[in-house]
Formats: structure tokens, sequence, C-alpha cells
């Protein structure tokens, strides 16, 4: 990620629900929310910080639609043109046996360009190390993160007064 | 996350838990020794897989012919294993693709283990096939690879090679579905851990941070993943069951058999589940998790999924007479009250009579009944692949071909080691993963922890709240 050596200024709240009217209030205020994190997905904040959303099932769906055309077209070609072989008096292209590897093969691109997509762009991937603000939000504590290099001293007193209106439990600066 | 709940509606996470606690009642068995009672059970569990180790060597070293099958029975024992480890494995995918579709919060306590179980029990019944080809250093000949043999390519009309892609496709999707889940839970194992374990469990995280962006692509993921899942899991069973209804052989060549096939597997492996979870819920007191609730909703999905298959089964008894057929007919006489009358009693006994039980809450709500009635339905699914192969093999077309099937040491000590093969690898994922699913529970809290407003005292106690 492209966030080395930055400056995050950052509070974190117990609950849900106070997360999300700080995250109004923020919004309200004009500040400008870098990051929240959450230990586990918290409903209703996709629209408060305005993500538009996931394009994921299309990576599905262009991937499944090539499995399908994969499948069918490989075994039509096979038993109609590469080698025909007679199988129970049935004709080369028999259509409904194929299906069944069709579907097979459909479910399985999408399934496995999804998630190689969605680690792609989250930048996950085996041995990452991606650093972390506080030990505690995988556990209970709710975050969020501000850029403080992009903001001046008075906006970051700004940001400051704003943990502690909205009840933040602690507030803390981080160089990451 | 304040959503609205029915009040009648019973708590799944009990023992007024918070945020941190749940952390730490799932983590902590990762974190710790194990006790002894894990060490004997690991200890068998090893047993067994030194059993199956020598067995797989046995056949692999002599060859199929250690194995009691004869020129009128072809399948027995090792097809009837394969399906009976592949019908467990299928309520895993289950439990978190279609109930996540139906959004039913209790899968939340039982999903992570129950994938699980459908990966190894996947795993399990892979190895059947693989042996019974017989040559298994061949065995990659059952794939469509450019080869220099023409290229020859494989049957694409077989059912048995529609299984091979429907076998891979979903243990693929299962594990790919699983891991996803278990990131973010790898994470917060991570960020409790110290030295060398951080390292690991970082790698396992795959570095997940806990993004909101990317929660929201977690979820969206999930569901796809639970919307391709669902066809998935019905499709496997229903081509595992074409195997034998694409063939004409009488008692087999029906069209019964993809529903009844699917409703089977659905309801074994229901019950391996509970089997495993009241196991894994007493030994790593997570009681609060894993409720009576959860025992109770799963018992009613085998009380009517064995109903299903016991409708199945008279189906075929009454269209076998009505078919006027007299071969059709001859095959289920003999199923009943045939050489293998035996297996077909155990089969009516576990599957069909004995769930019966589950129509009085009492008894789907105690542990000890459930336990007992889980194992009666592993035992009596078993029976009911036994019967439908062999039993059917055994009595051909010629009298004079007629046979009965006894196992050789070698296919009991497969059967057998297969079980040590799935309970190391459920005991080894009980140590390093979370076995309940630690966000999705989190996710979960509010709406039906037993602290916030439930059950009539809750919605009392609310009501006096707001006035």
């Amino acid at each position: 990620m492209e966030n080395q050596n930055k400056s995050v200024l950052f509070g974190l709240y117990n609950d849900e629900e106070v997360l999300l009217s700080a995250i109004e209030k923020a919004n309200d205020q004009h500040l400008e929310i870098m990051e929240v994190f959450t230990p586990f997905p918290v409903h209703g904040i996709d629209e408060l910080l305005g993500f538009t959303e996931s394009r994921l099932h299309i990576v599905g769906f262009i991937f499944g639609a090539i499995g399908a055309a994969f499948a069918f077209l490989f075994m039509t070609w096979v038993f109609t043109s590469d080698w025909p072989i007679i199988f129970g008096g049935k004709p080369y292209f028999s259509a409904p046996a194929f299906i069944p590897i069709t579907f097979e093969l459909t479910v399985l691109f999408a399934s496995i360009a999804m998630v190689v997509t969605f680690y792609a762009i989250c930048g996950l991937w085996p041995g990452k190390v991606n650093p972390t603000l506080d030990d505690r939000i995988t556990d209970d504590k709710f975050c969020i993160a501000f850029d403080a290099d992009a903001h001046s001293k008075e906006e970051l007193n700004a940001i400051k007064l704003f943990f502690s209106e909205t009840l933040a439990e602690e507030v803390h600066t981080k160089d990451i | 996350m304040s959503s609205v709940v029915s009040p009648i509606r019973q708590p799944l996470v009990t023992g007024g838990k918070t945020y941190h606690q749940i952390t730490e009642d799932i983590c902590s068995p990762t974190e710790r020794m194990p006790g002894t009672l894990w060490f004997i059970a690991f200890a068998a569990s090893i047993a067994l897989l030194g059993v199956f180790a020598f067995s797989v060597f046995w056949t692999v070293y002599y060859g199929i012919g250690s194995w009691n099958l004869n020129r009128t029975i072809g399948w027995s024992w090792d097809i009837t294993n394969f399906v009976w480890w592949v019908g467990i494995g299928h309520a895993g995918t289950l439990i978190s693709a279609i109930l996540l579709l139906f959004r039913q919060k209790w899968r939340t306590g039982v999903n992570r283990a129950a994938e699980a179980m459908t990966i190894f029990a996947v795993i399990c019944a892979g190895q059947y096939p693989l042996l019974h080809v017989g040559r298994i250093w061949l065995v990659f000949f059952i794939f469509p690879y450019p080869n220099t043999r023409g290229p020859l390519w494989v049957n694409f009309n077989s059912p048995l090679l529609w299984d091979v892609f429907a076998i891979s496709t979903y243990l693929t999707v299962s594990l790919l579905f699983w891991y996803t889940g278990l990131v973010p839970d790898f994470a917060t194992i991570r960020d409790r851990a110290k030295g060398i374990r951080k390292r690991i469990y970082n790698g396992l995280s795959f570095g997940w941070t806990g993004s909101a962006k990317h929660w929201q692509r977690w979820e969206a993921l999930s569901l796809i993943l639970a919307g391709l899942s669902t066809p998935l899991v019905l499709s496997v069973h229903t081509i595992v069951s074409f195997d034998f209804a694409t063939s004409v052989i009488p008692g087999w060549h029906t069209t019964i058999f993809p529903p009844y096939f699917v409703a089977g597997a659905v309801f074994s492996g229901f019950a391996m589940v509970q089997t495993l979870m009241i196991i894994t819920r007493k030994v790593l007191k997570l009681e609060d998790y894993i409720t009576l609730e959860h025992m109770e909703s799963m018992n009613k999905v085998i009380l009517v999924t064995g109903t299903i298959v016991g409708v199945a089964y008279l189906t075929e008894l009454f269209i076998a007479w009505y078919s006027g057929y007299v071969y059709e007919q001859f095959a289920f006489y003999n199923r009943v009250l045939g050489p293998f009358y035996w297996s077909y009693i155990g089969m009516m006994t576990c599957n069909v009579l004995s769930p019966q039980i589950f129509w009085w809450k009492k008894m789907r709500r105690n542990v000890f009944v459930t336990f007992v009635m889980s194992l009666f339905v592993n035992v009596g699914m078993w029976f009911e692949r036994f019967v439908i192969i062999a039993t059917t093999l055994a009595r051909d077309y010629i009298p004079s071909s007629w046979s009965y099937y006894t196992p050789t040491w070698v296919e009991i000590g497969l059967f057998v080691g297969t079980i040590g093969l799935f309970f190391t690898l459920f005991l080894l994922f009980t140590r390093v993963a979370p076995v309940v699913a630690i966000a999705e529970v989190k996710s979960i809290l509010k709406s039906s922890g037993d602290q916030y407003s439930h059950g009539s005292q809750g919605a009392e106690n609310e009501k006096e709240a707001v006035n």
C-alpha cells in the first residue's frame, strides 16, 4: 500500500452505533475521513462513507460466462470434430449430456475469479504485512482514522474536538 | 444494527457476551495447550489414520483384488463409503450458503465448523474413487488434458466424469468460501498473538486490516459465493445420483434419485454436524455460541429431510409395484426381503422411524437424545447406500451369477481409516482456527444476544424502558 510513513490520527469507539453517528457527524462537519476499521461488517456504514456498490459480481458474471462457453464449446469441439465417438447410439453433438460439466465449470471459473479479484483489489495476499493502528480493532474497537499529514494544526484540533464530542474512548496519533 | 426482531425468537448468543468476550471465548482454545481429552481423541484418530495408511498401502501394492469385489458385485463398500462421505459433506455448504441466502441467523454459530467438516468429508470421499481406479499412479487420466495418445479425450457423456468435475469443483469452491470467511478471524488471532504465532497468523490472514471497504467487498463476495454454492451443492449429489440413475440397472434407473439423494445428503450431513458440534461445544466450552436453539433448528432439518427420505423409500416401493415391470418389482422385493434384508431394516429404522422422535420439542432440545440420534442417522445413511448399491447388484438378471458380499479386512480398514482421517483433520482444525465464525457472531450479537431484549421477559423490560 502507498501509505508508508504516514501520520494517522485515529479515534477508537466501543460500539458500532456510536461509530455510525460519529461518521454522520463527521460528514456534517465535512471532515475528510481517511478510513474506518471495524471488527465485523457494520451495516449502514457503506452509505455514510459514500461507497459505491461492489462490482465483484460483474467479475463473477464475466468469468462464469467464460467458463460456460469454454466448457460447452470445448466438449462440442472434441465430440464433433476432434475425435467423434458414438456413445450409446446418441448423436455426436449430445448437448444435454454437456450440461452438468458446463454448469460445474461456470461455478468454478466464477468463484475462483471473484476470490482472486477480491484479494487483489483489497491488497491482501499470503505474507502481506499491512500496518495496523491498534490490535483491538479486530477484537472490539471501532476506529475512524484521519490522515494527519494532510491537515493543518487547527484542523487537527477540530478533529480532536470532534472525537471528544462523539464520545470516542481513545484518541491516538500513530506513524505507519 | 438495531434491527426489528420478534420477541418470540430465542437468543442465539447466551451469557450476556460483549464483543471482547466473544473474541476471548472463541480464540482461547487455539492459544492454550489442549486438554487430556483432546490428546486422547487425537491419539485414537492418529491410530485410525495409521490403519488407513496401511490399508491404502495394501490396496495399492496388491491391487483391488485385495477387496472382495466380484464379477456380480462390482461396486460395494468402496462406492457406499464414497457416497456416504460426499453426503456428509453437504451440510456445511448448505448451512453457510442456503441459510445465508435465507438470512437464517442461527447459521453463524455452526457454519465455520460445518464448512470445515464438509471439506474434510469430501477429502475422505475422494479417497475411494481414487483407490478404486486401481492404478492410482495413472489417475490423472481422468482429466481431459492434451496428451500424446491422439489426443484421446475422456468421455464427457459419462456421469462418472461429471462426478470428477462436480466433486473437484465442490471441494475447490467450499475451500475458497471457508477460507475467505476465516481470513478476518485469523486476523483477530494474529492481533492477540506474539512472536512466531503472530507471523504465522499474519500469513494466514493475508494482512487483513478490517477496513470498511474490505468488509463491504467481503460481504458482497460471501453473498455471491453463497448464490453460486447453492445450486452447486444441489448439483453435486444430483450428479452422484446420476452415477446410478443413468445406468440401466432395475432399482437404479429411476428419476426419483436426484431429489432423494440430495435430501439424504442434507439429512446425513446435519447428523454429522450434530455429532461434531455436541462434542465440540462441550470440550471447547462453547455452549453460549452453539446453543440448544441451534441444535433444535438442526433437528428440525433432520426431521424434515428424514421424512422426505422416508417418503422416497415408500414411493420407490409403490412405483415398482405400480409399474408392472417384473425386474423392477423383483429389485425392490429383493431389497426388502432378499439376503440383505437386515440392511433394509437398519435403513428404515435409523432413517425414517427414529427421527420421528423430533416431533417432540423436548426431544429436539435434549443433548443426549440428539447425540444418539445423530449417530443413528449416520449409521442409517450408510445402510441406505449399501442397500442401493450392493443389494441391487447382488441379484442381477442371471440367477447363476447371483452373489453375496462380505468385505475383506482391507475394506473395513479403509472405511475405519477414513473416519480416522476425518477426525484427525477436524481435531487439528479445532486447535489452529476459530471453530465459530467470530466476526459473524459479533455481527448478530445486537439482534440475537440474550442481553438485548429477548424472550418475553426481554420484551417486557424493553416496554418498561420505553415507558
